[in-house]
């Protein structure tokens, strides 16, 4: 399988901008070549400046309250190539510059609307799970298949290695490129997805292996083959045999939590959410359409759903809030990536000291929890 | 048709989903004679209720509130109620058109009941058991925290007292006005299930007209037996979604009850009348 996150290659933002504006035009190029627009800049150079400052290159076109970022980011690329061109020296110019960006992005994401928030975890360079598996899982081995239907490529499973520990990895895969976005449904599962992720757990409890799930995903598929094939059931039946399974179970929310087809593959010991991530129990739009008949006050319903993570840590339906590095993850997979993998590194060694019928418990009691706050006797 | 319900659980993030419309609950108007939405006749409202709510001409099951359920199935008497006074606290402070805070008001007044369902100890045909009854009347028979509280204490009571549970379904999914709370409350309910059945109980799953989203996709489709009362609307996605999603007409009878049949997913459909001879049989081959 081809790398997808090259050390050391660059994507001129150029590049990046005809590729998506060409849409399935992209298709010319071989399928996983277009995963590579993803990142920003050289691994080593993100790596770095997801500590100080945000990369200067523009991610793809943007998003509308990216844009005075992505402004400045084309000044300061103009300016370095005016400096190489005409041998002038802009050193303290582009600090200058830079040091403003640094301070726009900052600004611009600590203020994100929850709206805001579902965009940007709809990024179109977002990573997603198979760019963290790239990034963080070591000898991943892909196991398709729910020896029932068929294969749903909308959810990838196998084994690997994270931050040293052994495990299955479960996650939605959306599809970055038009071709690939199709083949899984946007991230929409079906049925055979949710039953090929229980028959890996469940080889995974078997055998000891933790279970990490990485979920992301709009909602499952709502099609007549869907329910045709229990859906609805397939869900059920993973909801219940994940409260049970006898291995850690970890859950992070890496991009869309899109209800119930988000949380069959979201019960687990922990359940935690990147930043910029959102989990609710219906879309905005969805949520729209039934309250104000149609998508236009998605952004309304998006704040009244509550859906952002650190609404979602107060309400205690996440355990943990995993920060991004500053101006999201579509800016520095790697640092997004390296979060994730101190995150699964710190809870596994947790969850591991604890004997099964203990950590069973605990997982019992940590969701029998959800809602005692939302309800009261009474009188 | 039943239009009037909803699924919260389905929608890709483009395409709005169906859900509660509050005002639009009961189906049955007041007045001596009603009209049948399945044979379209005039029929004589009392000769409708003394047949458990179903059309004297062509047998359509008419729906029905949890406190008529429990009053059908169990024997005349014997319900005792748990939890009646657990009520929902809008912890979102959920404000749309209109406030949620207002819609339970209202939908407590409408229902006479404090939330969406009710749970107790009955006995069906002298058979001790855990009934649950949701109502679509409160909020479409939706589950927030509240339903899915009072379903999981049921479980919980059944297993220490190793009850069967029956749990009649009727609810259009998880409550979009408690947010991913009421997500939770599906994988709360199917935690509980799941240490039910370890216990070796019983769980007999009825599904009564309609029975989408959440509900479906959580407890409602883990019955040891599931049964399902005649043309119920089953599912996941509300048709309109689906219709939206694939572009196409669906197929004719598409979510009914005799579909999930067709496809496997229901163990047989049960009238109403034979509901409580059927339960009471389940129970005493499962030696219960
Ligand atoms: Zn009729």
């Amino acid at each position: 399988m081809a790398k997808r996150f090259i050390h050391g290659k660059t994507n001129p933002s150029s590049t990046v901008r005809r590729r998506r504006g060409a849409g399935v035009g992209a298709g010319a190029k071989p399928e996983r070549m277009n995963r590579s627009i993803a990142p920003t800049a050289p691994a080593a150079v993100v790596r770095e400046s997801a500590k100080v400052a945000p990369s200067a290159r523009p991610v793809g076109m943007g998003l509308a309250f990216e844009q005075p970022i992505l402004k400045l980011e084309r000044q300061i690329n103009e300016l370095i190539a005016l400096q190489e061109q005409k041998g002038i020296d802009y050193g303290s110019e582009i600090t200058q510059l830079r040091g403003n960006l640094a301070a726009l992005v900052k600004k611009t994401y600590d203020h994100l609307s929850a709206w805001e928030t579902v965009q940007v975890a709809r990024h179109p360079a977002r990573p997603q799970t198979r760019d963290y598996i790239e990034m963080i899982v070591k000898d991943f081995e892909e196991l398709h298949g729910d020896r029932r239907f068929a294969d749903d490529p909308a959810v990838v499973t196998g084994t690997g290695r994270i931050a040293g520990h052994k495990i299955m990895l479960v996650g939605h895969q959306k599809g970055r490129d038009t071709k690939e976005k199709i083949t899984c449904n946007f991230g929409c599962a079906h049925p055979e997805g949710y039953r090929k992720a229980l028959l890996k757990m469940q080889l995974a409890a078997k055998f000891g292996l933790p279970v990490v799930s990485l979920i992301d995903t709009p909602g499952a598929y709502p099609g007549v083959g869907s329910e045709e094939r229990g859906i609805a059931e397939a869900i059920a039946v993973n909801l219940r045999e994940m409260s049970q399974l006898a291995t850690p179970v970890v859950c992070v929310v890496i991009g869309e939590g899109g209800s119930g087809g988000a949380l069959g593959l979201g019960v687990g010991d922990r359940l935690a959410i990147m930043q910029f991530a959102w989990y609710s129990v219906i879309s905005p739009e969805g949520c729209s359409g039934i309250l104000w008949k149609g998508s236009e006050n998605a952004a309304d319903a998006a704040e009244a759903l509550k859906l952002t993570s650190s609404r979602l840590e107060q309400l205690g339906v996440v355990d943990e809030v995993i920060s991004e590095p500053l101006g999201g993850a579509h800016r520095h997979p790697r640092g997004a990536a390296e979060a994730v993998e101190r995150y699964i590194d710190r809870t596994l060694r947790r969850l591991k000291a604890l004997p099964i019928p203990e950590l069973l418990e605990q997982r019992y009691q940590r969701l029998r929890r959800q809602g005692e706050a939302a309800l009261q006797e009474q009188g | 048709m039943i239009q009037n319900f909803t699924t919260t659980m389905t929608a890709p993030a483009s395409r709005p989903a169906r859900f509660v419309r509050p005002h639009r609950h009961v189906d049955v108007p007041e007045g001596l004679w009603l009209n049948c939405p399945g044979c379209n006749q005039i029929i004589y409202r009392k000769q409708m209720e003394e047949r458990l709510h179903t059309c004297p001409l062509c047998r359509h099951h008419f729906r029905i509130s949890a406190r008529q359920r429990v009053n059908m199935l169990g024997d005349p008497g014997t319900f005792e109620e748990m939890d009646a006074d657990l009520i929902a606290t809008d912890i979102l402070a959920f404000h749309a058109r209109k406030s949620y805070h207002e819609q339970l008001q209202e939908a407590r007044k409408t229902s006479q009941i404090n939330d969406g369902v009710l749970t107790g100890r009955t006995f069906i045909k002298g058979r001790a058991v855990l009934l649950v009854a949701m109502d679509f009347q409160f909020l479409a028979g939706s589950m927030g925290a509240v339903v899915g509280e009072k379903i999981t204490r049921g479980m919980e009571r059944a297993t220490r007292e190793n009850l069967p549970l029956v749990i009649v379904s009727c609810s259009g999914g998880a409550r979009m006005q408690e947010g991913a709370i009421s997500l939770m409350q599906m994988a709360k309910t199917a935690a509980a299930l799941g240490r039910f059945h370890r216990a070796g109980g019983l769980f007999i799953s009825v599904l009564a007209d309609p029975t989408t989203g959440g509900t479906t996709a959580s407890f409602a489709m883990l019955g040891d037996f599931i049964f399902a009362e005649p043309k119920a609307m089953v599912g996941f996605a509300g048709p309109r979604t689906i219709a939206n999603t694939i572009k196409m007409e669906l197929p004719e009878g598409f979510q009914r009850a005799e579909f999930l049949l067709k496809k496997g997913f229901v163990d047989r459909i049960v009238p109403r009348d034979e509901l409580r001879s059927t339960l009471a049989r389940c129970i005493d081959y499962c030696g219960k």
